[in-house]
């Protein structure tokens, strides 16, 4: 499964010590631009199953997470590479922007 | 190859795309990344009509959209790169491909301007936004900016009052253009102050916000205002970048040409300056960019481009 919803409890077990890349997307229901970013991670999670875990973060549920981050703008995506933040892209991003990040990480 | 290709999702593209199926044409809606429009960075819609107790924007516009598809208009979720208009059938880039238009209908709407000037790049999302409904909840009991006059720099103030320790509206003239309806709201709202004649000339803070430097329009004089968050809401652009070939008008919206019938009456409203091309919403109105006024028109691009088809066959 391409696409999976984290918490404050799982975040260090599924992102932090995941062995692939990890694309994790701060969210939160109230959030419109949220909502349009979802369509897109699914098809990029589709494109990079096995390579690219998605985990989806709700904000609102996980503030301890969220705030450790300085998470102050959603949708927030943040690309972890051995538990370490990569790349942080702010606001909706589109299908051949998350590729493109991808790319350069995986051929790093 | 299809009938129509419509670009955009807000309340004229999908309105545009309703009616365009209903008229039996084949449609496809390039919506870009950023569904929906505007009204997905809304709360309350109060002012469409039909919804007794308001609806919030996000859902209206997944009605809206809900409709449309279940009529029949196909849907492409991504940004188009390039229209060219020059020649017949109108030419769509999208996602690495071609789409091909008898008619094309323009509804891209309009973006919001950021402020432009030093430390808002670097501090986008670390304290600057343009999207109260979304990222209000992080300023919880913290002080905030509204950088505005009209009505969407009054729904960021009100959205921020519910959280907020302070909301302090920056505008730079001695009133509010927003409507009667929100000032007042915003003026009742004990946690709401406003500063009159003061423009924001600079952000300060490093890793996140924590200030900005304020110029009086009127004196010149600069100080320096403590705050935690900045939301810009100085008004919109129109996207109207990635086509070429279409006329714009002085202020750069999509210039709309009338087009008047042998009978010397009006017979195609939303034409534009390449005939077969039509336009609706927000990137060709500077005036009422209202929800309803962009559905209007959507309505009216479809029927024009419909009723051009069969007379252009």
């Amino acid at each position: 499964m391409a696409e999976m919803t984290v918490t404050d409890k799982t975040f260090d077990a599924e992102v932090v010590k995941s062995t692939i890349l990890v694309l994790v997307d701060f969210w939160a229901v109230w959030c419109g631009p949220c909502q349009m970013q979802n369509p897109i991670l699914e098809e990029v999670g589709k494109v990079y199953d096995g390579k690219v875990k998605i985990a989806k973060l709700n904000v609102d549920e996980n503030p301890q997470t969220a705030s450790k981050y300085g998470i102050m703008s959603i949708p927030t995506l943040m690309l972890f590479k051995n538990g370490a933040v990569v790349k942080q892209m702010i606001g909706v991003q589109s299908k051949e922007t998350l590729s493109d990040e991808f790319n350069k990480v995986i051929t790093q | 190859m299809y009938d129509i290709i419509i670009l955009g999702s807000g309340p004229a593209g999908l309105t545009a795309g309703i009616y365009a199926v209903r008229a039996g044409r084949k449609t496809l809606l390039i919506g870009g990344i950023r569904w929906g429009g505007q009204l997905m960075l809304t709360t309350l819609v109060e002012n469409f009509p039909g919804f007794p107790n308001g609806i919030q924007g996000p859902e209206l516009m997944m009605n809206m959209k809900k409709q449309a598809e279940r009529l029949g208009v196909e849907f492409l979720n991504t940004e188009f790169t390039q229209g060219d208009f020059s020649s017949r059938p109108f030419k769509i880039t999208a996602d690495g491909r071609v789409y091909e238009a008898k008619a094309v209908i323009i509804a891209t709407g309009a973006d919001s301007i950021w402020l432009n000037i030093p430390g808002e790049i670097q501090l986008r999302g670390k304290g600057v936004s343009t999207c109260a409904v979304c990222d209000a909840f992080f300023f919880r009991g913290k002080d905030t900016v509204v950088v505005g006059g009209g009505d969407s720099a009054m729904e960021e103030a009100l959205v921020l009052a519910k959280v907020a320790k302070s909301v302090t509206i920056v505008h730079r003239r001695d009133s509010f253009r927003a409507s009667k309806a929100m000032q007042d709201r915003v003026l009742k709202e004990p946690k709401i102050k406003v500063l009159w004649n003061k423009e924001v000339t600079k952000y300060l803070g490093t890793s996140h916000v924590t200030g900005v430097i304020l110029k009086d329009t009127k004196t010149g004089k600069e100080e320096e205002l403590k705050t935690d968050g900045v939301f810009v809401a100085i008004g919109h652009k129109p996207n109207t970048d990635k086509f070429k070939g279409i006329e714009l008008d002085a202020k750069g919206y999509v210039a709309r040409k009338e087009v008047n019938g042998e009978d010397g009456l009006l017979k195609y409203r939303s034409a534009t300056s390449v005939p077969g091309v039509f336009v609706g919403g927000d990137v060709h109105d500077y005036r009422y960019k209202q929800a309803i006024t962009a559905a209007g028109f959507g309505c009216i691009a479809a029927l024009d481009a419909d009723k051009w088809m069969e007379e252009n066959k």
